[in-house]
């Protein structure tokens, strides 16, 4: 292990969209998740009729979602623009036979069938298959949110171009999808934080700070 | 007073021979008024009501076949037990209703003879108004009349009208009949007859105001209003119900009803938490309400129903919830109860991994490799 270190020096892997935006859909999530669960049951909290108290919670709910809608657009497009570790290929290790064992060692490593826990300059073949689901997961949210946000005025642009929404779903499917698509992401933060907290300690490798920084720790090419 | 009276001396210059709107116990006046709100009604500039008026006071009185199949007849009780006669109805009348079953005097061949007179010598000039879905299932089966299916009365009837109009769900999109397990294969007109020229009312029943003035932009254009995705005109159904209710102030504060007969709901406060589908329904209920502009579901204290979306019935219920029940759950489980259970599940699997992992000597890393 020594000898490893010696030769380990800091590679900047995450570019600034890439922590940019993942921060910004930390922050808009957190602020989403909180006003759609009151949106979602409200409780009387309005004192008389002129109070507005939830015309702010969703003010704020719609302010959050374009600031969100417009860092995940970001993030995609970055993903034909960045370094090899913020491409979309990065987040499909499935398509490659080289991907497909990697997925499959840092799989095993996970349900402890083995003891090398994976080291890796981009993302970790299990975390970034989540990841792309995760990002799929965005789209939805932003979709349906956008179609139920339209619906205030029919006809307008925002409402036609969401026009093969409304006949995908019927308007209480889309709710219910975008209720209960929070709760899946919320599923993955607990998932997500734990394997940062976890993969931090075993690799080594100072991912936790990375996704601040830009920097990892990386063994030079020998 | 005097301003009144002046009003009605105009009126009166402009007014020509009205002896048919007189004839029948409409004024002058009150026929104008009319004619002023149905251009509102179709968001329409008020410079065109005296093109309605021409429209209503020519002489062509367009023929209307009326059918009726899978339905509650409703509709036509909406259309007839008006309290007192008001000129939309009379504009009914300038219609030349020649075949409606309940209403009609003729009956059985003499009845068909008059429609099928009707459909031959006015071909592609007739009104058709459909009531009630069309069974599909068993050939038919499942609603015959006169011998023949409500397909084929629909296909032949529609397919050579100038232009069907749908009343209420069930003859817009198949409505209640179609309700799953849809056992008689129920659909609206426009699905069974994909050809014709439909435009669809739903609302459970269809509102009269909204009938009447279809019909009288008909009469006044030669063509139908414009439509939304749903085939339903936009002067009707162009906003959500949530947007122009009179309760959405108590929404917006943050004051709801948490059940009923509740402070809240006898001081007439937000119905949303109650399950109301306002939130997703397109009307002009709040503003043409029903009966006379009397009254509408929401001001008599009940939540939306979202009759006037297609498959409400599968789509909207539970109706005293606000979000459908989640497939493969129990009734009693919510939305939340099952998110919080898979967040709960997922941060207890990940405890207990963090934990043997705290425990488990000798994993190793080698190290991030430069490729
Ligand atoms: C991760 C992101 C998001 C989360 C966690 C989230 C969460 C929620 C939740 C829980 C509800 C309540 C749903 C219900 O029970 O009816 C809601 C409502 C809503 N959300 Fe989101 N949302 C997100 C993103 C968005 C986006 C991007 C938009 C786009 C404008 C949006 C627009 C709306 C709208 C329009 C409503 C309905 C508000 C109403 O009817 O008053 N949401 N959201
Ligand atoms: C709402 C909460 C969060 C969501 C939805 C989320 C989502 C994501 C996503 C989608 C990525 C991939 C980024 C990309 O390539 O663009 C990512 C990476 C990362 N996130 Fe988060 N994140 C959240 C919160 C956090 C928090 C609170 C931390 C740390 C304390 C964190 C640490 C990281 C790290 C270190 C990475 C890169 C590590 C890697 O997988 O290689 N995240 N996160």
């Amino acid at each position: 292990m020594a000898d490893h270190k010696a030769c380990l020096y800091e590679k900047y892997v995450w570019e600034v969209p890439v922590r940019v935006t993942h921060w910004v859909n930390m922050l808009s999530i957190v602020v989403l998740a909180v006003t759609g669960i009151i949106i979602g049951s409200p409780r009387t909290l309005g004192l008389s009729g002129s109070d507005y108290v939830m015309g702010w919670v969703r003010f704020v709910h719609f302010t959050a979602a374009y600031a969100f809608a417009v860092s995940v657009a970001a993030r995609i497009w970055w993903m034909f623009r960045g370094n090899r570790y913020a491409r979309w290929r990065e987040f499909f290790p499935v398509i490659s036979s080289g991907g497909r064992a990697r997925l499959w060692e840092t799989f095993k490593y996970y349900t402890f069938l083995n003891k090398k826990a994976p080291h890796e300059v981009g993302h970790n073949a299990v975390a970034a298959s989540a990841y792309s689901l995760v990002f799929l997961l965005y789209i939805v949210m932003a979709l349906t949110g956008f179609s139920l946000y339209a619906e205030h005025r029919p006809g307008s642009l925002m409402h036609v171009v969401m026009t093969p929404l409304y006949t995908l779903f019927s308007n209480q499917g889309m709710r219910l999808t975008h209720h209960m698509v929070m709760w899946l992401l919320i599923g993955f933060v607990i998932n997500h934080i734990y394997s940062i907290w976890l993969m931090d300690i075993k690799e080594r490798g100072g991912v936790v700070s990375s996704i601040f920084s830009g920097y990892k720790a990386v063994q030079r090419k020998e | 007073m005097a301003k009144k009276s002046d009003d009605h001396d105009e009126m009166k210059q402009c007014s020509g021979t009205a002896g048919f709107w007189e004839e029948r116990g409409v004024s002058r006046r009150d026929f104008l008024k009319f004619c002023t709100a149905m251009s509102a009604a179709l968001a329409l500039p008020v410079s065109l009501a005296p093109k309605i008026a021409e429209a209503l006071e020519s002489d062509s009185r367009p023929s209307v076949i009326w059918l009726e199949f899978q339905s509650c007849t409703g509709d036509t009780e909406a259309l007839l037990r008006a309290a007192n006669p008001t000129v939309g109805e009379i504009v009914l009348d300038v219609l030349s209703v020649d075949y409606a079953e309940t209403i009609m005097a003729a009956a059985g061949y003499q009845a068909e003879e008059a429609k099928h007179k009707t459909m031959k010598e006015r071909g592609g000039k007739y009104i058709a108004i459909v009531e009630g879905s069309i069974p599909t299932g068993a050939n038919g089966a499942y609603c015959c009349i006169g011998g023949k299916s409500a397909l084929e009365i629909a296909r032949e009837v529609c397919g050579g009208a100038m232009a069907t109009i749908t009343v209420g769900t069930c003859a817009s999109y198949g409505g209640i009949p179609a309700a799953a397990p849809n056992p008689t294969g129920a659909m609206g007109v426009k699905d069974a007859v994909p050809g014709a020229t439909v435009i669809n009312l739903p609302g459970c029943p269809v509102n009269t105001d909204n009938l009447v003035a279809t019909v009288v932009h008909l009469l006044t254009f030669g063509k139908l209003p414009a439509v939304d995705g749903k085939g339903r005109p936009q002067f009707a159904y162009g906003k959500r119900i949530h947007d122009n209710c009179e309760r959405r102030p108590h929404f917006d504060a943050g004051q709801y009803v948490e059940a009923w007969g509740d402070q809240a709901h006898r001081k007439g406060h937000c119905l949303y938490k109650m399950g109301c589908k306002g939130p997703e329904t397109f009307h002009n209920c709040p503003s043409q309400r029903y009966n006379e502009k009397t009254a509408w579901p929401v001001s008599a204290g009940h939540g939306c129903a979202g009759c006037s979306e297609p498959y409400f019935w599968d789509s909207m219920t539970p109706l005293y919830k606000r979000l459908p029940n989640v497939p493969g759950f129990g009734i009693e489980t919510t939305a939340d109860t099952i998110g919080l259970g898979l967040a709960a599940a997922t941060a207890a699997a990940f405890g207990v991994h963090g934990v043997v992992s705290a425990f488990r000597k000798g994993d190793e890393s080698e190290g991030a490799k430069e490729e």
